[in-house]
């Protein structure tokens, strides 16, 4: 059993001691440990040229972190929370993101963005976005959103290892849990490929797609839901870019039915994309029902605790959903 | 059979160098500047002096082709500011990494991209720089970084390919260059803090051309000191009552090798300001004159132009000939219309490539198209 927070450290161990390229660098990553200890002990062991501490410069800092990575570097950006990625949001997407192709393929930018995303506890309005529909948006950018230890430790070690410029959404409530991670996930090259999801669940009546820490509020509906002789099959979605839609296609094809969970706001989002693109494809024709959404509600994150608890996508909400598009 | 000699000037007749007074620096928290005479072989002046041509006239078939309208978009022209890619470039090593804004044809050349490449990237061709991915603020080569269209954005980057040099240990250093206008972009004072905090080897240049777009530096900046701008930075500006010397292209050499002397030996960052002239507006959809008047730009034609001040030099000091430097322009207005021709008759980039290198290493997938019928492949 490992925490979400303690595979993200070993990946960032292993990866730093496999390739001295690799460096990690951001507000209190070094001394303090982590803003949420995910970086804890690394300083102790790599030292200052490998995990730099930053003043409080996201524009700055982030855009010294694509210019290392365009000169042979493999930098690892640390936001403290993506909310404040939007301070250097220029240097994630027109920096590092379109480089590639602008350069017609002579530059590339081997670097990760990672850090806590969306909603947390209590934290209100400017500390809880989700950023998976904006980044999800651009090509040239590959966007991951772990749920397990397992797909943390995975798509970390898969993200730094890539040439490419990854934006790897992680959240902050899951650092604490603890989840089984299996004898492969523990091997030092044990990787998840990026654009492919994961069936957490085997169901045949409805197909419930999500990302990030909704994946286990999905668990949780489809087992209360099993006792109602429901059985969903349960999709981590893991890639928001690219986005293994086959997967879900081929679960549609199976199970007539689609819900979507995420916990970013509904215009535009993770599930309207989802949606978007089953009516494009096969799985149309076997849906007996329109695909729902079940996503964050559409408002500023208030913090009154009851206030917040209804504008976070609820075990009840799923399971309301998933009535509603079997009509039972 | 004899020969007849018509006219002969034997090369041993120039002189094989000759010593030049320039500009004493205004300095910055430091305690000795560049040095106040250069050098310049009659190698070097031929060299500098093809160089400069070649960018000046590269960039007036620019403006012609612009004009044509076989350049689209974006078109920002250096001429007139030669002086200053040129003296940086033969001041560092081929080593030694070079990033700047959107003004960037001339470094383009300068860092040895051929101007066939230049052009027919501006032209969209897929003989370009970057086969027509990028056009005029998008080219790269080795050690080039750009050609980057968000104004002070290449700063950071910069700093952090100063970061690489340093973390790889190998003495090399990076030019960070942006103009006057960006010098107010609060992301670049981020990064002057950072540099010094961490000692990066990156030399910031500020090429002060007097307007960002049509705002007067002195309506755009409280302080137009812009090399002091670094603060905890050391500086140096060449001192001009007619800011010459970002147009006298030996005082920006002997700079140039000044501040990478100090970022080699580990002191950290050093800014330099250049000032100069650009005599195009911003670009070439503004004439630049209504925010400054003809006049001006006659008199720094006339009293300041960097090919003009280098020409003068040659032949006062008997480096060259006036024929000597009249063939070589003759060479270079028969290159550039070659390239222009080249840019002109080089077919467009095909459409199978539009979804080509948006990753970098990746197997090849599929990219949609306009609609979901329309796909494009994606190899890198």
């Amino acid at each position: 059993q490992v925490t979400v927070r303690d595979a993200l450290n070993q990946a960032l161990d292993e990866e730093l001691e496999r390739d001295e390229r690799v460096f990690l660098l951001g507000e209190e990553v070094a001394q303090y440990d982590g803003a949420y200890k995910i970086s804890r002990g690394l300083w102790k062991k790599y030292g200052d040229k490998r995990i730099i501490d930053t003043p409080i410069s996201e524009m700055g800092f982030t855009g010294i972190a694509v210019g290392a990575a365009m000169a042979g570097l493999r930098p690892v950006c640390e936001f403290m929370t993506f909310n404040f990625s939007m301070q250097a949001i220029d240097q994630v997407i027109n920096s590092a993101a379109k480089t590639c192709y602008m350069s017609a393929g002579s530059i590339s930018v081997p670097i990760v963005f990672r850090g806590p995303n969306g909603a947390s506890a209590g934290v209100a309005a400017q500390h809880s976005q989700c950023f998976a529909a904006w980044y999800g948006h651009c090509p040239g950018l590959k966007v991951v959103s772990p749920w397990s230890s397992e797909d943390a430790k995975g798509l970390l070690k898969a993200s730094i290892r890539d040439d490419n410029p990854v934006v790897m959404l992680e959240n902050e409530l899951l650092y604490g849990v603890p989840f089984e991670l299996s004898e492969e996930a523990q091997s030092k090259d044990f990787v998840v490929p990026i654009g492919k999801a994961k069936i957490e669940r085997q169901g045949t009546h409805v197909t419930l797609v999500s990302h990030s820490r909704p994946v286990g509020h999905c668990l949780e509906a489809a087992a209360v839901l099993a006792k109602e002789g429901v059985e969903c099959e349960v999709i981590n979605l893991r890639s928001i870019r690219p986005m293994d839609i086959e997967a879900i296609e081929a679960s549609v094809v199976k199970t007539n039915h689609l819900v979507t969970v995420e916990g970013g706001w509904p215009q535009f989002g993770v599930g309207a994309e989802i949606c978007a693109r089953i009516m494009e494809g096969p799985a149309f024709n076997y849906l007996d029902a329109p695909a729902v959404r079940v996503t964050g509600a559409d408002v500023p994150m208030p913090y009154a605790k009851i206030l917040e608890d209804n504008c976070i996508p609820q075990v009840k909400d799923i399971i309301f959903a998933v009535k509603k598009t079997l009509n039972i | 059979a004899s020969r007849v000699m018509v006219a002969s000037r034997n090369y041993a007749d120039f002189a094989n160098e000759a010593t030049f007074e320039i500009k004493k620096c205004d300095l910055h928290r430091l305690e000795e500047g560049p040095s106040t005479t250069a050098v310049l072989t009659r190698e070097e002046g031929l060299h500098y002096y093809k160089t400069m041509q070649t960018i000046r006239r590269m960039e007036l078939k620019s403006d012609q082709l612009y004009k044509q309208k076989i350049i689209r978009g974006f078109c920002h022209l250096y001429d007139g500011q030669e002086a200053c890619c040129v003296g940086l470039e033969v001041a560092i090593k081929p080593t030694d990494h070079v990033i700047t804004a959107y003004r960037a044809h001339g470094f383009t050349y300068a860092r040895g991209v051929p101007v066939r490449t230049i052009l027919a990237e501006l032209t969209g061709r897929k003989g370009g720089c970057v086969k027509g991915k990028g056009g005029s603020m998008h080219m790269y080569t080795k050690n080039f970084y750009g050609g980057n269209g968000i104004v002070g954005a290449q700063v950071p980057l910069g700093a952090g390919i100063a970061l690489a040099c340093k973390y790889f240990g190998k003495n090399e250093i990076c030019l960070t260059l942006y103009g006057d206008g960006a010098a107010n972009q609060g992301q670049i004072f981020e990064t002057y803090n950072m540099a010094a905090l961490w000692k990066l080897p990156c030399v910031f240049i500020c090429e002060n051309n007097r307007y960002g777009m049509g705002t007067s530096v002195e309506r755009a900046a409280a302080s137009t000191d812009y090399y002091k701008r670094g603060d905890f930075i050391p500086g140096l500006r060449a001192i001009s009552v007619y800011q010459v010397d970002g147009m006298d292209v030996l005082s920006v050499r002997e700079a140039a090798k000044f501040a990478t002397e100090y970022c080699r030996a580990g002191k950290g960052p050093i800014l330099m300001e250049l000032q100069t002239y650009r005599y195009h507006g911003h670009s070439m959809s503004d004439p630049g004159i209504s925010y400054r008047t003809r006049e001006e730009i006659q008199e720094v034609r006339s009293k300041s132009d960097p090919i003009t001040l280098l020409k003068d030099r040659m032949i006062n000091n008997n480096l060259a000939s006036i024929e000597e430097l009249k063939e070589i322009d003759v060479a270079v207005r028969k290159e550039i219309e070659e390239a222009a021709q080249f840019a002109t008759t080089d077919p467009e980039p095909p459409l199978e490539e539009l979804g080509h290198h948006i990753y970098f290493n990746e197997p090849p997938f599929e990219v949609r198209g306009p609609n979901q019928w329309i796909k494009y492949k994606s190899v890198s």
